[in-house]
């Protein structure tokens, strides 16, 4: 690899590398700025990744329920369905559940439904804790342990906390997500810091901490091209792909939400609603997303058609 | 590019006059290139000399203007690739399309979502630019009667959009005084169209396949005296859209490809979705002016908020100040919420509570601009913090029911901050801004009934 690339990334393990995932899934590894195939390589598309919530999300709006009515509290069944109707290469599982302030799961009850998932559905899988605090260290531990061997996606290691998460992450094979806020210094600090502990970099990626359209989406991206500048000029602690939480930003704006009959100016919800989605997701393509985790299937099949076109030699 | 004192004293006679008020050429060209004098001052400067240094100092994206009056729209002049460089200047314009065989009823519901337009936001008033005509029929008289019933209701600044030199001037017959933007020149009809440009003083469009090629016409277009150039290189695909775009916008900034240097425009052709991806593309990468071909309402809200974001300064401090907001017609009895002076956590806070359309009062702590865990956690926003403001906004006098709600997240400091507030209840809101109207509705309203 060229010392001035994105690292390449491997999430999943298949038998022969010792997992039970029927593929895994690459990303990273351009030479050049995203889709700037005539002056670099790129050879990794980047994915799209489902995201599939531990217990029924009763704060979704409708626009983003309807698609899924019959499943909301079922997360295997959940993620069965998006693998095989829909083509999901990656699952995102948000175990929001365990969080205080919602249901309060154990890392018990987390894991039982991991080893469910695991089981049933069989592409890479990113784990997604219940947020900074003592629960997240229990959970993520418990579940980085279920799934050993599986090279999944951890996320986050956050702030003061990333050093359970990295050690989960080692102990049983996993990737992490490094989450910094909106800050070039702190996300280098951070890839530093956890490189510190013998993690692989090229295990590491980067989750500069997203802002919806119209909720600071313009910082966001402008934090990206400023990272993915630095790394093509050769600072190895830059040199991550990065991960996008797009679906949890957008949906739960208002503008997303707002029936036209109240702001008829607005425009039909469930087609704004998806438009919004669509929107920070393509924007973050061009600042040089490699995941994008995301909500409604309608999103996810516009912008996994941007991403084919984009990737077309123009 | 800039010229150093040296090369332009390359340019200079070397008379040593002093006609220019300098002792020496020397001291006169270290004047020019710190743009503390004009070349104009010297009386023996060859027209080369001139002229190379007004190229220098012209700004590297020409700066074009489409329209008349108040709504026209001003183009070009930028001056990075990135926008946390400096800044991106002239926003994309959005032109949404009508064409010469669609009903006059089409037309005007067309005209009506576009015209009416707006959406206040973040300080700015949302509002589309342009207005597209596109000649479909190949007959000027249809086209140019179109163009008319447009423009007349309507006053938005056009584009027309048509290759018949013959149609363009039937056109141009009755709105060529208002400026329009005409689409325009290719590699058949380059002569009659800038000459129809030259003939009304309107901005051209030029549009080519090759960055190369493509600015060569440009030269070609200059060279018959037509200066407003809009580029239009002819693509294939996203990516290729995104490969020529990037490609002219670098060669105009470093000056290294002469007809570079204006600004540049693209079609989003497709329906729904697709034509609005395109336009996001456009938005973030280059574009000056975007016709969308079969626009639908609901797309015009997200593509704004989107090009509100990427032309804000992203110089601009990410705080708001410190103090207390009254949102609504906020009483003594009004609910009082505290959180950070970072400006994204707040505009999200105050959006949820305008929505929760239940007057109240937002305190705002100097937090250093940061959001609300991490200001916390660096000790920026605890119970002696808010407890500070409290009596420093002298709130205990003017919150007669003594009841202040801190974010979810900090729900750890709220002993901590009764402690420090004698007298006062501190209530813990909810984590999540969105989750605020229904907390005020139901926690809120139950705790004062």
């Amino acid at each position: 690899m060229n010392s001035s690339s994105v690292r390449k990334i491997r999430i999943g393990n298949t038998p022969a590398d010792g997992g039970t995932r029927a593929s895994s899934i690459e990303v990273g590894g351009e030479s050049c700025l995203p889709y700037h195939q005539f002056e670099g390589i790129m050879p990794c598309k980047p994915v799209i990744a489902w995201e599939i919530p531990d217990v029924r999300p009763d704060d979704w709006c409708e626009t983003v329920k309807d698609p899924y009515r019959e499943l909301l509290g079922d997360p295997v069944g959940w993620a069965r369905y998006v693998v095989e109707k829909h083509g999901a290469r990656i699952i995102c599982l948000d175990l929001r559940g365990a969080r205080l302030d919602k249901e309060n799961r154990s890392a018990a009850a987390s894991v039982e439904l991991l080893r469910g998932l695991l089981k049933d559905v069989k592409v890479p899988l990113i784990i997604k804790g219940p947020g900074p605090g003592q629960k997240q260290n229990e959970v993520i531990a418990a579940c980085a342990e279920a799934a050993q061997g599986e090279r999944c996606l951890l996320a986050s290691a956050v702030g003061e906390e990333y050093k359970t998460l990295v050690a989960a992450a080692i102990a049983y094979g996993h990737l992490v997500v490094a989450e910094s806020p909106i800050d070039v210094n702190l996300c280098k600090q951070l890839n530093i810091l956890i490189s510190d502990l013998s993690f692989p970099s090229d295990r590491i990626v980067i989750d500069p901490l997203t802002g919806g359209l119209g909720y600071g989406l313009e910082y966001t991206y402008s934090v990206m091209e400023r990272i993915r500048l630095q790394a093509l000029s050769g600072d190895a602690m830059m040199q991550m792909p990065f991960i996008n939480f797009v679906g949890g930003e957008v949906w739960k704006a208002k503008e997303v939400k707002m029936p036209a009959a109240k702001e008829p100016m607005w425009g039909n919800e469930r087609e704004r609603g998806v438009l919004w989605e669509v929107a920070t997701a393509v924007s973050l393509l061009y600042a040089g997303a490699g995941i994008l985790v995301m909500r409604h299937p309608a999103a996810i099949a516009v912008v996994e058609k941007t991403i084919e076109n984009l990737m077309k030699n123009g | 590019m800039k010229l150093t004192g040296l090369q332009i004293f390359k340019l200079l006679p070397n008379k040593n006059c002093k006609e220019c008020g300098f002792q020496t050429c020397l001291a006169f060209a270290m004047k020019l290139a710190a743009k503390q004098a004009k070349i104009d001052a010297c009386p023996y400067a060859s027209p080369e000399a001139k002229e190379t240094l007004g190229a220098a100092a012209a700004p590297p994206i020409r700066l074009v203007t489409i329209g008349m009056g108040e709504r026209a729209v001003r183009i070009g002049e930028e001056l990075v690739m990135f926008r946390h460089e400096k800044a991106f200047f002239h926003k994309t314009a959005l032109a949404p399309q009508v064409d010469d065989l669609m009903g006059r009823e089409e037309i005007l519901a067309r005209l009506r979502e576009v015209c009416a337009f707006s959406v206040a936001r973040a300080g700015e008033n949302l509002l589309l630019d342009l207005v597209a005509i596109k000649e479909k029929s190949g007959a000027p008289e249809k086209f140019a009667q179109t163009v008319k019933f447009t423009a007349e209701q309507c006053l938005l600044p056009l584009v027309l959009v048509s290759k018949r030199s013959a149609c363009m001037r039937a056109a141009l017959e009755s709105v060529g005084s208002s400026r329009p933007l005409l689409w325009g020149a290719d590699g058949n009809n380059a002569d009659e169209m800038a000459a129809l440009a030259k003939e009304f003083a309107c901005p051209l469009v030029i549009e080519g396949e090759g960055v190369e090629a493509l600015a060569q016409m440009a030269c070609r277009a200059a060279e018959k005296g037509v200066d407003d150039l809009v580029l239009c290189p002819v693509s294939s695909g996203a990516a290729g859209r995104l490969r020529d775009f990037t490609l002219l916008r670098r060669h105009a900034l470093s000056r290294s490809l002469r007809g570079s240097g204006y600004p540049l425009i693209m079609s989003a052709s497709s329906k729904g979705y697709e034509g609005a991806v395109a336009a996001v593309g456009g938005i973030c990468k280059y574009a000056s002016v975007i016709v969308l071909e079969d626009p639908a309402p609901w797309t015009y809200f997200p593509l704004l908020t989107l090009r509100q974001g990427i032309y804000t300064d992203p110089q601009k401090p990410l705080q708001v100040k410190p103090g207390v907001y009254i949102i609504g017609d906020a009483g003594g009895n009004a609910p009082l919420l505290v959180t950070t002076n970072f400006s994204l956590t707040y505009f999200m806070v105050s959006s949820e509570v305008e929505a929760s359309e239940i007057p109240s009062r937002l305190l705002i702590v100097d937090a250093e601009g940061q959001s609300v865990l991490t200001a916390w956690a660096a000790g920026k926003f605890n119970a002696e913090v808010i407890a500070k403001a409290v009596v420093a906004q002298e709130l205990a006098a003017s919150v007669p029911h003594k009841r202040i709600i801190i974010p979810g997240y900090v729900a750890m400091i709220s002993g901590d901050l009764e402690d420090k507030l004698p007298g006062w209840n501190v209530m813990v809101g909810p984590q999540e801004s969105a989750d605020i109207p229904a907390y005020l509705k139901e926690v809120w309203a139950r705790a004062t009934a």
